[in-house]
C-alpha cells in the first residue's frame, strides 16, 4: 500500500494527465465510427407482439436467498446455491431434487453445472471453488468427495467451466480472474487489471473460443484473452458497479446490469456502447441478464424483485413479469431457449416460459 | 453490489472474516511456546517465518499480507510495508492497533499524531505528512487548539514512561498510521499501483486498435436476431410444443443427440454457421461422413484431438500431444493432415516442449480450411440435401384445455449416470473412423 513505481520527476499529477487524454483521444476515435444509433437500425423491424410469459414451475426448498444457479446441458436439470451455505440439483421439469450438499460456509454465491453433467462447483465466501462429482449412490455423501480447485483471497463471484469439465475459470472479490485446471487445482493463469472487486464473468461463444468478459465495482468490463492473461479490451460508461455480465449468442457484444438501473449493450469490434435500457420508473439496480436464444430479447432481473423483458433492437421494453416476493439475484435461458430460470432472496427459484 | 458494502475507501471495503483468520494466526505465532522465536536484543525481535508448518513461498505471502494490514512492521525501514526473507527486524504489533478494533482513525488522531511528531522533530514531517498537516490545518482549524494541546499532553505523559517503553509505543503509533494513512489519496493510488505501463499502455494499444463503423456492426445483431428467431422458442414457440407450457417433452425427444431423424429446423440450423454444425453432435457425425467421403475426415479428427488437448487434463497433455503428433503431424503418419510448411514448423519446434496451447496454430488452420472448403461443399452436397428433405417438421400439439387431463410429467436419466468411462476424456470424445458412422437410413 505504500507509494512505489514513480519514477524521478514523474509525479502523479503529470501521470493522471496523460492518463486523461489518453482517455479523451480513445473516445474521440471511438465516435468517429459511430455513424448510426442501434434503434434507427432497428426502426425497420416489426415490434413485438403481446408478450405472455408466466411461471411455469416453482422450486422451493432452499431455506434462505438464492444467489446463483445454473442450467445443465440436458436443458432441464439445473443447480441452484443459497446463501444458507446448500447447493441443490434440481430436475427443475419434476421439481424434484436429486443432490443436496452443504458447504462450510454460508453465502454461497457461485455455482455452475460441468458440460458433462456429472460434475457442479461452487464457491462464496471460503474464498474458494470446489467442485463436487455427482453420485447416484443415494448413501454416498458428496461433501465426502468434493475437490478443493481455485484459491482466492477474497469471496468468490462468479464461476464457470470452459469447454470441458477439466477447466475452471472464477472471478473474486480480490479484484482478480483466474482460470484453473480441476484435477490438480493448479493455477493455469490469472487475469489482472480490475481496480475492484470483479463480480461476473462470461465466457465468449466464439470460433476459437479464446475470450472472456469480466465485469465488476471498478463500472469496468473487461475483456480477456484467456491464453495471454492479457486484457484485451475495456469498457468504463456505467456510474455503478456492474453485477452481471453476458455475450450477445453471436459473440460480437455482451450486455451488462449493473447498479446504476441499467443494462448497456457493448460492441466488441465497435469498440464501444451501442445501447442502454432503461427507464425513470426504474430505479433499483439490475442484478442479473441473459439474452433469449435468438438475442432478440434481453431478461434483466432486478433488485426492485421484476424481472423486466427488453426488446435488445429497439431498446424498448416489451414486458415487466412479477411475482418474486424479494430481489431477483439471478437470471439464465436454458441452452434450448425454451424457458429461463430466476432465482431470488425469497429463497425459490422461477421457471418462465 | 457486493458484501463488502460500507464506503469506497481502499481499506474499509475489506473482509472482516480474513481479519480475524489472521489475527488468529498471529496470536499463535506470539505463543511463548509454539510460537515464533523472540529475541531481546535492544528490544528487537527476528520473525522467522520458517517456524510455520507451510511452503516457503506461502509462508512469505501470508508475511506480507500480514505486514500490509499492519500486524507485523518493520523497523529498519518503516515506509517500507513489504516483508524480506532475510534477518531484518519486525515485530508485533499491539492489538490495541488491529484493524478489526477499529480504533477510529480520525481526522483529529491524526492531527494530533503529526502535531506531536512537528513538535517533537521540529520540520522532520516528510513531504506527504506535511501537506496532509496543512490540509488538516486547515480543514478542523476549529478546533486547532485542542489538537495542540492534546499533542503537547500526550509527548509529556510519555516523557514519564521508561525509555525502552517509549520508543516501543512510538514505533507501534507510527506503524499504525503508515498503514491507515498511506502517503497517497485513494485516486491516486489506483493510479500509481496499475503503473503507468499498464493504464497508458492500455490506453495507447485501444487508440491504434481496428474499429468498425456502427452502422454494419449493428445490422448484423439484426441479420443474426432475424435468421434465429424462428429457433428462438421463447419468440416464436417450436414444435411441437414447448415442454414447460404442455408439460409434454416431445420436443426434447426430437432433438436428442441420438434421434434417428432430426427436425428440419436442426438440420437446417447448420447451414448458418461452421460452429453451429460442429457444435451439434449430430451435424458434426453427418459432417464426418461427408469428408470420409472426400479423404479428408482426418482433417475434423485433427481438430478434435486438439480440442481434447486445449480443454482436458494438464496433466495428460504430453503424452496427448504425442498421441497427435504421431497420428497427424509425424511424416508418413496413418492420417497426416496437410498444414503450410511455415505453421508446421512452427508447431514441430513447440513440440519439443509440449503445453496446452502448443497446437493452437495447426488447429485454427485446418479449422479455416475445414471452414472455407469443406463446409460450403458439404452444404451443396447430396448427403446434406437428402437430410434436409427428409427431416421431420413435428405436428403442433396443443396444450390440453382441461386443466385435469394435465400429462404426467416424466423424470429423465440424469446425466450423471452415463459416463464413468470417460471421465478421463472429459466432455471431447472424438469418433474414430473404424466405429461410428453416422446413422443413414
Amino acid at each position: 500500500m505504500a507509494c512505489q513505481g514513480l519514477a524521478k520527476g514523474e509525479t502523479t499529477n503529470t501521470l493522471k494527465a496523460e492518463s486523461e487524454s489518453l482517455k479523451a483521444k480513445l473516445e474521440e476515435e471511438r465516435a468517429k465510427l459511430h455513424d448510426v444509433e442501434l434503434h434507427q437500425v432497428a426502426e425497420k423491424i416489426d415490434a413485438l407482439g403481446q408478450f405472455v410469459m408466466k411461471t411455469r414451475r416453482t422450486l422451493k426448498g432452499h431455506g434462505n436467498k438464492v444467489l446463483c444457479m445454473d442450467w445443465c446441458r440436458d436443458k432441464r436439470r439445473i443447480v441452484s446455491s443459497s446463501q444458507d451455505g446448500k447447493v441443490i440439483v434440481w430436475d427443475a421439469y419434476t421439481t424434484n431434487k436429486e443432490h443436496a450438499v452443504t458447504m462450510p460456509c454460508t453465502w454461497v454465491m457461485a455455482c455452475a453445472y460441468a458440460p458433462s453433467g456429472c460434475a457442479v462447483a461452487c464457491g462464496g465466501l471460503d474464498n474458494k471453488c470446489s467442485v463436487y462429482p455427482l453420485s447416484l449412490d443415494k448413501n454416498e455423501n458428496l461433501a465426502a468427495k468434493k475437490k478443493s480447485v481455485a484459491m482466492h483471497t477474497n469471496y468468490l463471484s462468479s464461476c464457470s467451466f470452459t469447454n470441458s469439465d477439466m477447466q475452471i475459470l472464477t472471478s473474486s472479490g480480490d479484484g482478480t480472474c483466474a482460470l484453473w485446471d480441476v484435477e490438480s487445482g493448479q493455477l493455469l493463469q490469472s487475469f489482472h487489471g480490475h481496480s475492484a472487486d470483479v463480480l461476473s464473468l462470461d465466457l465468449a461463444p466464439s470460433e476459437t473460443g479464446n475470450t472472456f468478459v469480466s465485469g465488476g465495482c471498478d463500472k469496468k468490463a473487461n475483456v480477456w484473452d484467456m491464453r495471454s492473461g492479457q486484457n484485451v479490451q475495456s469498457f468504463e460508461t456505467h456510474e455503478s458497479d456492474i453485477n452481471n455480465v453476458k455475450y450477445y449468442p453471436s459473440g460480437d457484444a455482451f450486455a451488462t446490469g449493473s447498479d446504476d438501473a441499467t443494462c448497456r449493450l457493448y460492441d466488441l469490434r465497435a469498440d464501444r456502447e451501442v445501447a442502454i435500457y432503461s427507464k425513470d420508473s426504474i430505479i433499483f439496480g439490475a442484478s442479473s441478464v441473459d439474452f433469449s436464444l435468438s438475442g432478440r430479447l434481453l431478461f434483466a432481473g432486478y433488485n426492485d424483485y421484476t424481472i423486466n423483458v427488453w426488446d435488445v433492437l429497439k431498446g424498448t421494453r416489451v414486458a415487466i413479469l412479477f411475482g418474486h416476493e424479494n430481489r431477483v439475484s439471478t437470471v439464465r435461458v436454458s441452452p434450448d431457449g425454451t424457458a429461463f430460470c430466476s432465482g431470488s432472496w425469497d429463497n425459490t427459484l422461477r421457471i418462465w416460459a | 453490489m457486493t458484501i463488502n458494502t460500507l464506503s469506497q475507501d481502499g481499506v474499509q471495503r475489506q473482509q472482516m472474516p480474513c481479519l480475524t483468520k489472521m489475527e488468529r494466526m498471529i496470536i499463535s505465532m506470539q505463543d511463548p511456546d509454539m510460537g515464533i522465536k523472540l529475541r531481546n536484543q535492544r528490544l528487537l525481535i527476528t520473525v522467522i517465518p520458517h517456524k510455520c508448518s507451510i511452503s516457503d513461498e506461502e509462508a512469505l505471502h501470508v508475511g506480507q499480507l500480514f505486514v500490509k494490514y499492519g500486524y507485523i512492521y518493520p523497523l529498519k525501514e518503516p515506509r517500507n510495508l513489504i516483508l524480506k526473507a532475510d534477518d531484518s527486524s519486525y515485530r508485533f504489533q499491539t492489538p490495541y492497533y488491529w484493524m478489526s478494533t477499529r480504533w477510529p482513525a480520525s481526522e483529529l488522531d491524526y492531527a494530533i499524531y503529526l502535531a506531536k511528531k512537528n513538535i517533537r522533530k521540529q520540520g522532520e514531517l516528510i513531504e506527504y505528512e506535511k501537506e496532509c498537516y496543512n490540509a488538516l490545518h486547515k480543514r478542523i482549524n476549529h478546533t486547532w487548539d485542542f489538537v495542540v494541546m492534546q499533542a503537547r499532553e500526550q509527548l509529556r505523559a510519555s516523557k514519564q514512561r521508561r525509555k525502552g517503553d517509549r520508543i516501543v509505543l512510538e514505533c507501534q503509533e507510527q506503524a499504525y498510521w503508515l498503514v491507515n494513512r498511506p502517503p497517497v489519496s485513494p485516486e491516486h493510488y489506483k493510479l500509481t499501483t496499475l503503473t503507468k505501463n499498464t493504464i497508458i499502455e492500455h490506453n495507447r494499444i485501444s487508440l491504434a486498435r481496428n474499429r468498425v463503423k456502427s452502422s454494419i456492426c449493428l445490422e448484423s445483431y439484426v441479420k443474426y436476431c432475424e435468421q434465429y428467431q424462428p429457433h428462438d422458442p421463447i419468440m416464436q414457440g417450436c414444435l411441437p410444443s414447448n415442454p414447460w407450457i404442455t408439460d409434454d417433452i416431445m420436443f426434447w425427444n426430437m432433438n436428442s443427440e441420438t434421434v434417428a431423424l432430426p427436425t428440419k429446423l436442426r438440420v437446417e440450423r447448420w447451414s448458418f454457421s461452421f460452429m453451429e454444425l460442429l457444435n451439434d453432435q449430430m451435424g458434426r457425425k453427418e459432417f464426418l461422413t461427408y469428408l470420409e467421403k472426400e479423404f479428408s475426415a482426418e482433417n475434423l479428427c485433427f481438430w478434435q484431438a486438439c480440442e481434447d488437448v486445449r480443454h482436458g487434463e494438464t496433466a495428460k497433455i504430453p503424452e496427448k500431444v504425442d498421441e497427435v503428433y504421431k497420428q497427424f503431424l509425424a511424416p508418413g503418419a496413418s492420417r497426416w493432415v496437410n498444414i503450410d510448411s511455415k505453421t508446421m514448423e512452427k508447431t514441430l519446434e513447440g513440440l519439443k516442449r509440449p503445453h496446452r496451447f502448443v497446437l493452437d496454430d495447426a488447429q485454427m488452420h485446418i479449422y479455416f480450411l475445414m471452414k472455407k472448403d469443406s463446409y460450403p461443399r458439404y452444404l451443396k452436397s447430396e448427403l446434406y440435401k437428402n437430410l434436409l428433405a427428409r427431416a421431420i417438421v413435428p405436428q403442433e400439439t396443443k396444450k390440453s384445455v382441461f386443466p385435469f387431463m394435465r400429462r404426467q410429467r416424466h423424470s429423465s436419466p440424469s446425466p450423471a449416470l452415463a459416463t464413468q468411462t470417460a471421465e478421463d476424456d472429459g466432455k471431447a470424445k472424438y469418433s474414430n473412423s473404424n466405429s461410428g458412422t453416422a446413422s443413414r437410413l
